[in-house]
């Protein structure tokens, strides 16, 4: 019997050892050695002699905080949030209306998906053009009246309206996303409730604010916890609009920007103990903010 | 009370009226957002389709732009000509293949023991697999290339796959499906002698299918449109770039062609759009429709 337990656990390691090996190699030991390398002198120079890191302590964090440019992505990765409100409301929006008992529904649905299943790479090649001077976006704009030909500007090139125009584009990628986390949370909410409050003479409007969004609450705030971390963290949508460079006038330039330009965003430059040290800390606003989402969470669960 | 609500709107012009102008609007605000979401594609579509020898047509000409009026499919072939893109849609195919695969092994071996088998350490183990999900990634990447080069994989096709094939929304997936396969199955399969890799092959992957096609077919779309990391694991080796990284490799070079771009964008997009119409249960349903199968 005992020969037995020892055999289990041989086998039980030996198919665990794949995962295990590759997430110790690849997932684990590059967050301590990270967040060692933010505490040491370790650029692209000691790389090439082969020299190890030299700690040199809270240096690197002292040189990070007091960068204007590291500042400057902080900033705008907190200006970046400003999309999760917009997207999770919005997102809520379109769930109810594809919610609906009429005919077709599926078909949009599956249609609203599709920026979900597109590469962030052919996003950027798609709309941009669609933000180009002459790009669909002031043609329609024009349209309307409200700009004229005179008027018209690239919306990736303004240093006030890249930022809006990149997160424009997240929203796009993101709505069909979060429309499907909220179809099911609203399969939950009973009929009669909607219809009660359309007799009491309820508005569409009145009903998705006092009816829907606080039944819905529990799953507003899980989807803003997810979508807060991936806009607390973009850098992806910033590198394939701007080609790394945040600009114009460092206006997209955001936190994780920052740490991916210390270091391999530009090798001959590289600077791996400011990048850690960058990184460690939006690490620490990362957990802050999903301690925060967290609580709020569990109030919520609490009350109920 | 509801029901006499609705025989009541039935019978009310004024209220049938304006529920029929409610559903116009709704309709109206579907294909408005319908426009917003596929706009992107429908005009790109548009543009790598147009015959650009035909007339000296810009793509910002609208509406003229949106419908061609010379249509060819010569800019799909000159894009593999000129561009090469037909390197890169193999580099796509390879790196997406190897991913898929390994995390499907990875992951269904992984997770076998960690659903079915007492052994000391598996709390601790599964404990691990979890905290992957809140360690800061943040800075991960910087090292793994780091690793990647003094294991001599960084420019590889295993060095862009390796790091990616562990991952513990893969491994959970195919715990929860492991343990929804009744243990009287494993009983009889040990009575008649089979051991642990027969039970695995045999009984616990065969009942779990529907899980292993989801992970297979969120792990390819993903893998296929993945920019990041592979952009920079194949920092040193700009001929192992998928095709997620060369367009826009393409798109940056001076004087770039419109319409060949689009042309590959589009060749890009048809294989996730393929998987994506086959398979729309898995994404339309989330998670629960996977774990369920």
């Amino acid at each position: 019997m005992k020969r037995q337990a020892l055999t289990t656990t041989l086998i039980a390691y030996a198919f665990l050892a794949p995962a295990l090996v590759l997430m110790g190699l690849f997932t684990f030991y590059p967050v301590f050695y990270g967040s060692y390398l933010g505490f040491t002198d370790y650029t692209v120079a000691e790389l090439a002699s082969g020299e190890g890191p030299k700690w040199v302590g809270l240096k690197n964090i002292q040189f990070v905080l007091g960068d204007p440019l590291f500042q400057t992505g902080i900033l705008n990765s907190l200006k970046y949030l400003l999309v999760v409100p917009i997207l999770q409301i919005a997102s809520l929006a379109v769930a109810v209306l594809v919610n609906q008992k009429l005919p077709l529904m599926a078909f949009f649905r599956v249609g609203y998906y599709i920026p979900v299943v597109t590469s962030i790479s052919l996003a950027a090649v798609m709309w941009e053009w669609i933000f180009q001077k002459e790009g669909f976006l002031n043609w329609s704009l024009q349209l309307l009246n409200v700009l004229n030909s005179e008027g018209r500007f690239n919306w990736l090139l303004n240093e006030n309206t890249a930022l809006w125009a990149i997160m424009l584009v997240t929203f796009w990628r993101g709505f069909g996303y979060y429309m499907v986390l909220y179809l099911a949370g609203l399969q939950s909410i009973p009929a009669e409730l909607e219809e009660a409050a359309t007799l009491d003479g309820a508005t569409a409007w009145q009903r998705f604010w006092l009816v829907i969004v606080p039944l819905m609450r529990p799953t507003l705030l899980l989807c803003s916890l997810l979508s807060t971390i991936a806009a607390i963290r973009v850098l992806e949508e910033i590198i394939v609009f701007t080609g790394g460079s945040g600009g114009p006038l460092n206006s997209t330039y955001t936190a994780l920007l920052y740490v991916y330009n210390k270091s391999w965003g530009n090798m001959l430059n590289a600077n791996f103990g400011v990048a850690g040290a960058a990184g460690l800390l939006m690490a620490l606003v990362g957990f802050a903010l999903s301690y925060i989402n967290f609580r709020l969470t569990r109030e919520e669960r609490g009350e109920r | 009370m509801s029901k006499g609500a609705q025989e009541a709107a039935r019978w009310h012009p004024r209220a049938s009226l304006r529920k029929a102008l409610s559903i116009a609007f709704s309709y109206t605000l579907l294909l408005f957002i319908l426009g917003f979401a596929i706009f992107p594609f429908l005009w790109t579509l548009a543009i790598s389709i147009t015959d650009k020898q035909a007339s000296g047509i810009s793509i910002y000409d609208f509406p003229r732009s949106l419908f061609p009026p010379a249509v060819t499919l010569g800019n799909f072939f000159e894009v593999f000509d000129k561009l090469n893109l037909g390197k890169y849609f193999l580099n796509s195919v390879v790196i997406t293949a190897l991913t898929v695969v390994g995390t499907l092994l990875v992951s269904a071996l992984a997770a076998y023991p960690l659903a079915r088998l007492k052994f000391p350490g598996r709390a601790l183990i599964f404990g691990a697999i979890v905290s992957t999900l809140v360690l800061p990634t943040e800075i991960a990447f910087i090292v793994n290339v780091l690793t990647l080069r003094d294991l001599g994989l960084l420019g590889t096709y295993a060095g862009v796959v390796l790091p990616l094939v562990a991952t513990a929304f893969g491994i959970f997936l195919m715990r929860q499906a492991y343990l929804a396969i009744p243990g009287t199955l494993m009983e009889a399969a040990r009575m008649d002698g089979a051991c642990e890799l027969q039970i695995l092959w045999r009984v616990m992957i065969p009942l779990s299918l529907p899980s292993l096609t989801a992970l297979g077919i969120f792990t390819l779309v993903g893998t296929w449109n993945a920019f990041f990391w592979p952009s920079v694991a194949l920092l040193t080796n700009d001929d192992l770039l998928p095709m997620s990284v060369a367009i826009l490799k393409l798109k940056g070079q001076f004087n770039y062609d419109v319409f060949n771009v689009a042309a590959g964008a589009m060749i890009m997009m048809i294989p996730v759009l393929v998987v994506f119409f086959l398979a729309q249960r898995f994404f339309m349903r989330g998670m629960e429709g996977a774990v369920k199968g």
